[in-house]
């Protein structure tokens, strides 16, 4: 399973995003590969994706796709992402 | 991955803001005082919240400042920036800003490793908290766990 983790100016905050949701990944025992992409390169690192997470700010920009889209809130809440990784893949 | 440098001249304790633009532009003054960057880095940081809004805000109260990587690092840093007036940002849920990180590396593949360095240090709820209320580089350096290594500024820039 492939999971891809936006921002907006390339490689910054979706790394944050990327290493806290692979700890919310291991704590629900889910194994899966996640990417961290800029809202540019979703076009190519998307396709293929089963969940995309991202910011409530970039939510408009992330093109159309049958990925979940989570929206998170603090980046930094192993927790908040645990329980929305949850609700999308439980 | 260690985390970019943290000199004594990037840290900015309890200072004045207007609006977002101006708590950007002295995080960015930070990070160009101590050698890192030149002032278009700090100009860069400012459009891309004008292009992608505020999620650079990715914890309640705190906003990581940055750019891509760019000519104008002249080598990786990190500034603390802490306001004496919390900022709006126009985040829906992690306004008001208190604390101010700016960040620039020089090359992607750094960037990704030291943002990531910096989800263990704000993992933990009290961080944010601590750093808006550090008194001195001393308490900041605590939170950060990073030291102040000098940088020579005599080194003629690239």
């Amino acid at each position: 399973m492939k999971i891809v983790a936006i921002c907006g100016a390339g490689v910054g905050t979706s790394a944050i995003l990327k290493v806290n949701a692979e700890r919310a990944l291991g704590r629900l025992g889910i194994s899966a590969d996640v990417v961290a992409s800029d809202v540019a390169g979703l076009a190519t690192t998307g396709t293929d994706a089963q969940v995309i997470l991202t910011s409530p700010e970039l939510v408009e920009r992330i093109p159309r796709t049958n990925a979940d889209v989570i929206v998170v809130d603090n980046y930094f809440d192993v927790s908040e992402l645990e329980r929305k990784l949850d609700q999308a893949l439980g | 991955m260690p985390l970019p440098p943290l000199p004594d001249s990037a840290i900015d304790l309890g200072v004045h803001a207007a609006d977002w633009r101006t708590a950007v532009r002295l995080a960015g003054n930070a990070l160009r005082r101590s050698g890192a960057t030149r002032d278009s880095y700090t100009e860069r940081m400012i459009q891309v919240i004008d292009e992608f809004g505020a999620y650079i805000v990715i914890g309640p109260g705190l906003a990581l400042a940055h750019a891509r990587p760019g000519p104008d690092v002249l080598a990786d840093g990190l500034s603390v920036v802490t306001l004496a007036t919390p900022v709006v940002f126009g985040h829906p849920h992690n306004d008001p800003v208190r604390v101010v990180i700016g960040l620039a590396v020089e090359t992607a593949d750094a960037h990704v490793h030291s943002v990531a360095e910096l989800a263990n240090i704000f993992n933990d709820p009290e961080a944010i908290p601590a750093l808006a209320n550090a008194a001195t580089a001393e308490d900041v350096w605590r939170v950060i766990g990073a030291t102040d290594v000098p940088r020579d500024v005599s080194a003629p820039a690239r």
